[in-house]
């Protein structure tokens, strides 16, 4: 473990309820640095909200969650993450790296190679002048893909971040998220799409109705599922990916 | 009547002084207005928008309200305060174009407030997730968005310049349509009417339509426009 790492994060019987319904039940849970780790579920089963939870867009109604370090106000986050849906800014989209870069305190002088480089690195370079709202769904997800490889984080959680998109963006955004994983940083992603878990995942956090059901090597948990709900969902997603 | 508009319209081509006089004094009054309810506007609108505080449900209500102020109303409370026994008084600008610049500031304000509070709290709807996942506090989110919503801000800039060009009620109050000195459109035609001079009255007529026509066409394209552009 690096020294200042932020990682392992806790979780200690963490829940959250809204609207008189327990969304993340007693959730326990340890994540370190290294494997990439899938967050995967059904739809409605709490992956999104146990997401939120960890990267703090959301605090939980009983329980603690813990990182190895702090981050303190007013300095970068070390911690991005990109939506299903990506957010995009009404400007170009070299101006949105640049905004979270900006964001995050770099220096003016310092974020124009920043911005090149995480365009190029997602194979955006040429688009950097358009307006960002105007590019495509696959490339609005690659450019929020920038934005976040701009910040260098440690931690990178994506929250089904190619629920929406064809088959050849789906491709083009696993790529980037294996850069990601190849440059140390550590991948914590939720979907609901196996072959995907499958691709891109070291290790499966198996999530049913807001618990905890399994964690296994992601070869284990497929050839050899411990929980009947997780054989199950297995069985039922398979046809479809 | 069809003589009334022949002398109207020679009114307007000849460019008659007495009548460009009013309509720059107009212009003054409420682009004045406009600019300082802008300026306190935009980010009072911003604030309540992204800002979590007490009272802030009554305020949005009060606010949505003071959109529908009556203009001879708010002519009659910044009389009150300017008259010579009021508490602003001793500033002397009773009957000045200031005071004019004054009500119309006030009347407008709240809607200009209004409507870009709810502009950007939609947009923050769609940002907030996004903004403080970059880290992002809610003054930066706030400036963001401001910049973000510009289109929409450019909008009720207009609709705030429609309504107090348009008005009559609080600058004949606060104005008192002096001649020469704090007559403008709408007051003078409100005059020229009464008094049965119908040529001048339809020539300002004439004019304070094409204004709102024209500030109306210019916010509908710059829209269209961005929506183009910007998505």
């Amino acid at each position: 473990m690096r020294n200042g790492s932020i990682l392992p994060l806790r979780l200690h019987e963490v829940s959250f309820a809204a609207g008189g319904r327990m969304i993340i039940d007693r959730f326990s849970l340890e994540i370190e640095a290294g494997p990439s780790t899938i967050i995967l579920g059904a739809n409605g089963a709490g992956k999104s909200v146990l997401m939120r939870l960890m990267h703090g867009l959301l605090s939980p109604t009983s329980g603690r969650i813990q990182w190895n370090a702090l981050e303190r106000p007013g300095t970068p986050r070390k911690q991005a993450m990109v939506f299903q849906r990506p957010v995009m800014l009404r400007r170009s989209a070299k101006a949105n790296v640049e905004y979270a870069l900006q964001i995050a305190g770099i220096r003016k002088t310092q974020r124009e190679a920043l911005v090149r480089e995480s365009l190029e690195g997602v194979g955006l370079a040429h688009l950097a002048r358009r307006s960002a709202r105007v590019l495509s769904g696959g490339e609005q997800q690659r450019l929020a893909l920038a934005r976040a490889w701009a910040l260098h984080p440690e931690v990178l959680f994506l929250d089904e971040p190619t629920a929406s998109l064809d088959p050849s963006a789906t491709r083009e955004i696993e790529t980037v998220i294996r850069a990601f994983d190849a440059a140390g940083t550590k991948i914590v992603m939720a979907t609901h799409n196996l072959g995907q878990a499958r691709r891109l995942g070291d290790e499966v956090i198996f999530v049913d109705q807001g618990r905890l059901v399994e964690r296994a090597p992601v070869g284990e948990f497929f050839s050899k599922p411990r929980s009947a709900q997780a054989a199950a969902f297995i069985k039922g997603e398979l046809p479809w990916t | 009547m069809s003589e009334a508009l022949t002398t109207a319209f020679a009114l307007l081509v000849a460019l008659d002084p007495k009548l460009v006089e009013i309509v720059l004094l107009s212009l003054r009054v409420s682009l004045s207005a406009v600019a300082i309810a802008a300026l306190m506007g935009l980010p009072l609108g911003a604030a309540i928008a992204v800002g979590r505080f007490p009272g802030r449900q009554t305020l949005i209500v009060a606010l949505n309200a003071m959109m529908g102020l009556p203009p001879v109303v708010v002519g009659l409370l910044i009389y009150l305060l300017l008259s010579r026994s009021g508490p602003l008084g001793p500033l002397g600008i009773l009957f000045t174009p200031a005071a004019m610049i004054v009500a119309q500031t006030v009347l407008i304000l709240p809607i200009i407030a209004a409507l870009s509070r709810q502009a950007i709290e939609d947009a923050w709807r769609e940002y907030e997730e996004q903004l403080r996942s970059l880290g992002a506090g809610r003054l930066s989110a706030g400036l963001t968005l401001l910049w973000d919503t510009r289109f929409s801000m450019l909008t009720t800039i207009l609709a705030g310049f429609g309504r107090a060009a348009a008005e009559v009620g609080a600058v004949i109050i606060v104005g008192g349509n002096i001649d020469g000195v704090t007559r403008v459109m709408t007051t003078t035609i409100a005059l020229e009417t009464s008094k049965g001079d119908l040529p001048l009255a339809m020539g300002l007529g004439t004019i304070l339509i094409a204004i709102v026509v024209a500030v109306n066409a210019a916010a509908y394209l710059t829209k269209e426009l961005a929506q183009r552009r910007y998505g």
